[in-house]
């Protein structure tokens, strides 16, 4: 083992060296080896990106639109700016919902306010107004508005929070919810995820009341888990089964009337970690809900996941769990015994965001591979640390990675599929790498529970063990 | 329980499987406070009214699915056609992902562009700083032959200066003093996505072009636009020259690096316009552009150095490709030769093969301006009428151009073009004056699902189907693609509309 980490970090330094010392010298903290025993990844994190390099990461606004609000769908998301931000990430994620679009679901429509130079010159509050009061009369049931600042709104100082406050007044107390995600705030889309987060908390919990429910002793609410592909849901089926009451989506086919009745819940149970541990930890001081983190990639985590969760209620629920477990047992059997073979010993490397480069190492593992590499977009201290009971000694660790650095990575180490986002994948395909886009599931999925791992199993065979990658090179 | 391994249940059929059937409605039900379902399918069909079209014609300040992009992702689009060229985008970084992916989704190739990743403190303070570092790295890494600057938001609302930046930048060494930096503005705030494509080639014939010598020689310099078939379009556009023997220079040649092979190498850079040829465009006795509402400043800059210029509207179908071939040849003195002339003849059969098929049929469109033009023209040929013609991206000079190609045919009376509006527009539109189909980019698709207009791809971008990038719409085989695009659909709806047995199945035909 620890020849490989020597020569891992051969391959760190030689990487390095293509830059100026001062990019050096800041990429170097960035870029590791994990070794057995160490309490983090030896990475520093969440730290500015060096201008320049290819950054894989997004911004704050992709965080909050993109990532937590966007999926509510009973809402209205404004763009508030000029039209690209809105334009590149319509619809582009997956959050998967149900519902009538255009009439009582939004998620897959792109508002903007299509900022002009007069807007950038005298202001765009205005026009903020009027476009609320457009919604009202062209949408009438929609749930609630929110704006979603791109880039110039903080530079002109535009005031949207008086903005809401009058027009909420205006159309009867209305829920609308300024965002101050623009894209220059913090180094990556991670500062968005927590904006969101706390406007959830001062403009909806503060404020909002909804129908009233009854509750039960078994109510929980799914946390950061956006739907893509169908994702919650095939979660949700599971916690339904063992008995538990799914009283709310956050946020993929949420609703805004499930964000309000969250506050009752007995426990919050949390996927992706990294964008909306705030609002759990917040739920937690202050109407004393504990929250726990679980796993739905690959049988092992799922059925760790199912006992860690019911561990929290009674013995009914405990056995429950065992029953899910048992269920799905045939279903698991199956897809091991039919992909492990195809899949055994082979090498992985991954680079996405939130939760993902340590949690889908499970599920790798459960079909008998390996991950040799892995890091996040824009992760904090805390996923690096939590990420060491995930991967194994030697595994090479990069941070924020450029993509000079992934390229030379994966020249390095040739690992049998890489798995990564679309601004990956066909530079490696085109090296005659498998590939699987890990943030949209490659239009495929769900990946999240049991049916989700039956899918995720056969789409990595898809990818390994395509015909086509035995042509790549030309026989002559 | 129903997913196995040995018939794998995707997101399509795995959600319609009972047990997730009835999660839905419980979850519904017990949880999403809904609102009645009579209120919900009132206001559906109220939608569809009159009434709501007006309201929505109305308003002035909100827009909905607009068909445009920003400017910033032309100008990298425009510089991903020179020969070893990194785009640099001055700004914020979550653009530049932005940018990247939406190409990438289109064209399913890599988009290598960098940012200079601006945070708050250059907010502050200006990014100078990111300037200086992000060209050196740049620079560095990928050792470009040019890096073609361009702006986001955030640069442009604090006022970077970039002509200044650039050269401070090559006085602390981030680059040598002679290398390629040309920089184009472009506020996203102004314009479109065409708008930011027109400034980036201007910036590039400014820095190659400006305080030369001009000697002019035979050469033309052609401008294909913005434009999602940009691999077959620039290829059949090579073809053709070289058919005619003509001499020309592409400005921004994006067919080699949006269709770079799979075969163990990653090609970050291929083909393009070389900078030798950037430089020597100067001395070109003409430019023409393919796509006029995309290059006015372009254009007009050639003009003042003493260049001929031209400029067509996406030319689609037999007139409009029979007067750029004749523009061609009466710049150069080349004849068009017989061998185009039999592509012209054979596109002109096909049509006649089949134009009853089109005849009449009512089409709604939206897209770029020139590519709206271009396509009417050729919907009009083919005896269509392109009732609603929509550029979320045009302005009054476009709908006078507009009104001015429908008055050419006798297909163009009652047919209108809407400049400014947004395909929350034409749905309105699509419910109270209905056509029989839409043609335009992959968000089309939400309008064919609400409306039941069939949709018919073509245009930017186009995520859901594969490969039609890489072949032309321009030129005589172009439109013979778009005729066979066109026939396909209208055949596939007939179809449809004719095989349920013993109802409709006396009219599936197997003769068309
Ligand atoms: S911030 Fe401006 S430049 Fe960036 S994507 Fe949005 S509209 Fe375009
Ligand atoms: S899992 Fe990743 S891609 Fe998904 S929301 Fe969390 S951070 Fe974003």
């Amino acid at each position: 083992m620890s020849n490989n980490i020597e020569e891992a970090k051969k391959i760190i330094e030689e990487v390095l060296s293509v830059y100026p010392e001062k990019t050096r010298k800041k990429r170097e903290k960035h870029l590791n080896v994990f070794e057995e025993g160490k309490p983090d990844c030896g990475v520093k994190s969440n730290i500015k990106t060096v201008p320049g390099v290819m950054t894989i990461r997004g911004c704050a606004y992709a965080g909050s639109k993109g990532v937590v609000w966007g999926p509510i769908k009973d809402m209205i998301h404004i763009s508030h700016g000029p039209v690209g931000c809105g334009q590149y990430s319509w619809a582009a994620r997956r959050n998967y919902y149900i519902g009538t679009t255009g009439v009582d679901s939004f998620v897959t429509m792109q508002f903007t306010s299509d900022f002009q130079e007069k807007d950038i010159v005298f202001g765009g509050d205005k026009k903020l107004e009027k476009i609320i009061d457009e919604i009202e009369v062209l949408f009438p049931l929609n749930k609630g508005i929110t704006i979603q600042s791109e880039c110039p709104i903080g530079l002109i100082g535009d005031d949207i929070e008086a903005v809401s406050k009058k027009k909420s007044k205006e159309h009867n107390g209305k829920t609308i919810v300024p965002v101050r995600c623009e894209g220059f705030r913090g180094v990556s889309q991670s500062l968005g995820h927590h904006i969101a987060n706390d406007t959830i908390r001062d403009w909806v919990f503060d404020k909002k009341t909804g129908k009233p429910i009854e509750t039960t002793p078994y109510d929980v609410a799914i946390i950061g888990d956006y739907n893509i592909g169908g994702d919650a849901w095939s979660s949700r089926i599971l916690l339904e089964e063992m008995g538990l009451r799914v009283v709310a989506q956050w946020s993929g086919d949420g609703s805004i009337e499930e964000l309000i009745n969250t506050p009752k819940v007995k426990l919050n149970v949390l996927h992706c970690y990294r964008s909306m541990n705030y609002i759990s930890r917040h739920m937690e001081e202050k109407y004393g809900i504990p929250w726990v983190e679980y796993n739905f990639f690959g049988p092992s985590k799922i059925a760790e996941s199912l006992r860690k969760i019911a561990a929290f209620f009674d013995d009914t629920i405990k056995e429950n769990a065992e029953k899910v477990i048992a269920k799905y047992e045939a279903l698991t059997k199956a897809t091991i015994e039919k992909y492990k073979p195809r899949l055994a010993d082979k090498t992985v490397m991954l680079f996405v965001g939130g939760l993902r480069p340590r949690h889908v190492i499970g599920a790798y593992e459960d079909l008998g591979m390996n991950v040799i590499g892995t890091g996040y977009e824009f992760g904090h201290n805390d996923d690096y640390q939590r990420t060491t009971h995930y991967v194994k000694d030697g595994t090479i660790i990069y941070d924020d990675v450029t993509g000079y650095e992934f390229e030379k990575f994966v020249e390095a180490l040739k690992p049998d599929l890489v798995a990564s986002g679309i601004k990956e994948k066909y530079v490696f395909q085109k090296m005659g790498y498998p590939f699987r886009q890990m943030h949209s599931w490659d239009y495929s999925g769900p990946y999240h529970g049991y049916d989700g791992f039956t899918i995720f199993a056969r789409d990595m065979d898809m990818a390994i063990n395509n015909p086509v990658w035995q042509m790549a090179k030309a026989p002559f | 329980m129903s997913q196995n391994p040995k018939h794998v249940l995707d997101h399509f059929n795995l959600f319609r499987e009972p047990e997730y059937v009835e999660m839905f409605e419980n979850k519904k039900k017990n949880f999403e406070n809904p609102h009645p379902e009579d209120e919900v399918s009132r206001i559906i069909e109220w939608t569809k009214t009159e009434e709501y079209k007006e309201l929505n014609f109305s308003r002035d300040s909100l827009t909905v699915n607009p068909a445009k992009a920003c400017q910033p992702l032309g100008a990298v689009f425009l510089a991903l056609g020179f020969e070893n060229t990194l785009p640099f985008v001055h700004g914020s970084q979550g653009c530049v992902a932005y940018y990247r992916s939406h190409l990438s989704r289109h064209f399913k190739e890599p988009t290598s562009c960098v940012s200079s990743s601006m945070t708050e403190d250059a907010a502050v303070f200006g990014g100078l700083n990111n300037m200086i570092d992000g060209l050196a790295n740049a620079y560095a890494m990928y050792k470009p032959k040019m890096i073609a600057v361009s702006t986001t938001c955030m640069a442009e609302v604090i006022g970077d200066d970039l002509n200044a930046f650039i050269k401070t930048s090559k006085e602390k060494g981030s680059v040598p003093e002679e290398y390629d930096v040309p920089f184009a503005h472009t506020p996203a705030f102004v314009g479109s996505h065409i708008t930011g494509y027109d400034n980036a080639l201007k910036g590039i014939m400014e820095h190659f072009w400006a305080k030369k010598e001009r000697t002019e020689n035979e050469t033309i310099n052609i401008v294909m636009g913005f434009d999602g078939y940009a691999v077959g379009n620039i290829r059949e556009l090579k073809r053709v020259l070289k058919e005619m023997g003509i001499k020309a220079i592409i400005l921004s040649d994006t067919s080699d690096v949006f269709d770079t092979p799979t075969d163990g190498t990653f090609r970050m850079y291929m083909g393009g316009t070389t900078l030798e040829e950037a430089r020597e465009a100067l001395n070109s006795k003409a430019t023409l552009s393919f796509q006029e509402f995309n290059t006015p400043k372009s254009l007009e800059y050639a003009k003042t150095l003493g260049q001929k210029t031209m400029a067509f509207q996406y030319p689609i179908g037999v007139r409009a490709t029979d007067r750029w071939l004749m523009a061609l040849s009466e710049l150069t003195g080349k004849e068009i030769p017989e061998s185009i002339k039999l592509e012209r003849g054979r596109l002109v059969d096909a049509v006649a093969d089949s134009t009853s098929h089109i005849h009449g049929k009512k089409f709604a469109l939206y897209g770029d301006p020139d590519q709206m033009l271009g396509l009417t023209e050729f919907l009009m040929e083919l005896g269509a009428e392109p009732v609603h013609v929509l550029a979320t991206n045009g302005g009054k000079d476009w709908e006078e151009k507009m009104n001015a190609l429908f008055a050419t045919s006798p297909f163009g009376t009652g047919c209108h073009a809407y400049p400014g509006r947004d395909l929350w527009h034409l749905r309105s539109l699509l419910f109270t004056e209905p056509v029989d189909f839409l043609i335009g980019n992959t968000y089309g698709k939400y309008l064919e699902r609400d409306t039941g207009t069939p949709l018919l791809r073509i245009g930017f971008p186009i995520f859901d189907r594969h490969h039609h990038h890489r072949y032309p719409t321009v030129g005589y085989q172009g439109a013979m693609n778009v005729l066979v695009k066109i026939l396909d659909k209208i055949f596939d709806e007939i179809d449809k509309n004719t095989n349920v047995p013993s109802k409709t199945d006396y009219s599936y035909d197997i003769i068309r």
